[in-house]
């Protein structure tokens, strides 16, 4: 393997994690939102799994001959994390697809706007009930 | 890292889906390099092809083009450039890559590495610290994967509706991919069954198998058209199927502990404490392989299954 300096994975880590939060604080369109979550996630499962890793290991299955093993329990945690996490992000899609049979956009600022379209009207129903039943 | 940049910038959603799914497929790649097989397995098969296709399905039914943002992005790039810059002071502390004297490799992990071929009786460690060692850890994911495909389906109805959507019709006159689609069928579920039974020995097991064995479906339907794929595993079979995964874990758990063990020890199942490691193992994997099988695939037919509403 070539020679990488020893923080160089650290940094991608933290490039990628702050890429992903970058998408999900800045970026109005739900689906995208997601996507950004998922960066994120991924970026930690490279961190787990830079933690485990040991210079000069293999995969840890037990073979003859072979006696430094890369450590087994981030990968066990990642694995899991990574199944869940499909699991999560398909709850997360099915609320964008019922967000946009309610309100026909998944751009946050539009619906933001039609909340508050929605609130301004109902006040304006209180205020004046016998306008509306009209 | 690119990729990722390319799909922050681009604003066909279509576009930021697959690049979404080559950036998993790189991640893959590299853990792969970092010696952690099994994690590469399933990142490749959850990361770059159940995801992507769930991403997809979802495009289908809300839209594909972005709006051009209304506020500027400063506040929240200087919000970010803060939090890396702070996170990278952090990593200066952090042990070098590979270093054998970090924390990490100093706790559990020796002692699972040297004990666990004899206590389990199986090569692959992960496997068995997955099924054998943190067996309530696991059982508590497949809890969790079981809740959230629960969550889907309440949310976007178990109930088929009516008339399924009409297909584009293109799909239908695709002779050479029909062909070449039924010939990887059954290679595919062939390869999940060895997954989900091999990975004692070599990478693999319940997880990355149910995901496997989804796909699978996942490409029947759609190039043979929901009603055939339904026809073969009619959707709702499949919350039961997932409710029977959980069970079967679950079971295995309270059978040792009727047997005057602890709870999920699994050398209540044999007279021989490695044998009954060994089956409790198998066991446990096949009840995840179940269950997450059928919560991926009945997630699909959810997300497939709905009309698109019209705007």
């Amino acid at each position: 393997m070539i020679e990488i300096p020893g923080l160089f994975n650290y940094w991608v880590v933290v490039f990628l994690m702050m890429a992903g939060f970058y998408v999900v604080i800045s970026q109005g369109n739900l689906v995208k939102k997601l996507v950004g979550l998922g960066l994120f996630q991924a970026s930690v499962f490279i961190l787990y799994i830079t933690m485990g890793n040991l210079s000069g290991g293999q995969a840890p299955i037990v073979t003859e001959g072979v006696f430094i093993y890369s450590n087994p329990l981030p990968h066990v945690l990642i694995l899991t994390a990574i199944v869940v996490g499909v699991a999560t992000t398909a709850v997360g899609l099915a609320l964008v697809v019922r967000i946009h049979e309610a309100y026909g956009s998944i751009e946050e600022d539009e619906i933001h706007a039609l909340d508050l379209a929605d609130d301004e009207a109902l006040s304006m129903e209180k205020d004046d009930p016998q306008d509306s039943s009209e | 890292m690119l990729i990722a940049v390319a799909a922050i910038r681009m604003r066909d959603l279509f576009g930021v889906v697959i690049l979404f799914g080559v950036y998993s497929l790189l991640t893959a790649v590299l853990f792969m390099d970092l010696d952690a097989v099994d994690v590469a397995f399933t990142e490749a098969a959850v990361g770059a092809g159940v995801t992507t296709v769930l991403l997809l399905s979802s495009l289908r039914l809300t839209r594909r083009w972005e709006a051009p943002p209304r506020h500027s992005p400063l506040l929240s790039l200087l919000v970010v450039c803060v939090t890396g810059a702070a996170l990278v002071y952090a990593t200066l502390d952090a042990p070098l890559l590979g270093d054998p004297t970090s924390p990490v490799h100093k706790h559990v992990a020796p002692r699972y590495l040297q004990e666990a071929a004899g206590e389990v009786g199986m090569p692959n460690i992960v496997t068995a610290v997955l099924a054998s060692y943190r067996g309530y850890d696991t059982f508590g994911e497949t809890l969790v994967i079981f809740t959230a495909g629960l969550a889907v389906l309440l949310l976007l109805g178990f109930r088929e509706e009516t008339n399924t959507p009409v297909e584009s019709g293109s799909m239908h006159e695709q002779v050479v991919l029909k062909t070449v689609v039924k010939l990887i069928i059954p290679l595919i579920l062939l390869y999940a069954l060895y997954v989900q039974f091999h990975g004692d020995f070599g990478a693999g097991g319940g997880f990355q198998a149910g995901v496997i064995f989804a796909t699978g479906f996942i490409l029947y339907e759609m190039v043979f058209g929901a009603e055939n794929a339904r026809g073969v595993m009619p959707a709702d079979w499949l919350p039961r199927l997932a409710a029977l995964g959980v069970l079967l874990y679950g079971g295995v758990g309270i059978f040792s502990m009727l047997a005057g063990k602890p709870f999920l020890d699994y050398s209540a199942l044999s007279a021989d404490p490695v044998q009954g490691q060994h089956l409790g193992v198998l066991l446990v994997e096949l009840g995840v392989g179940i269950t997450v099988f059928s919560i991926v695939l009945s997630i699909f037919y959810a997300l497939s299954g709905r009309k698109r509403r019209h705007d």
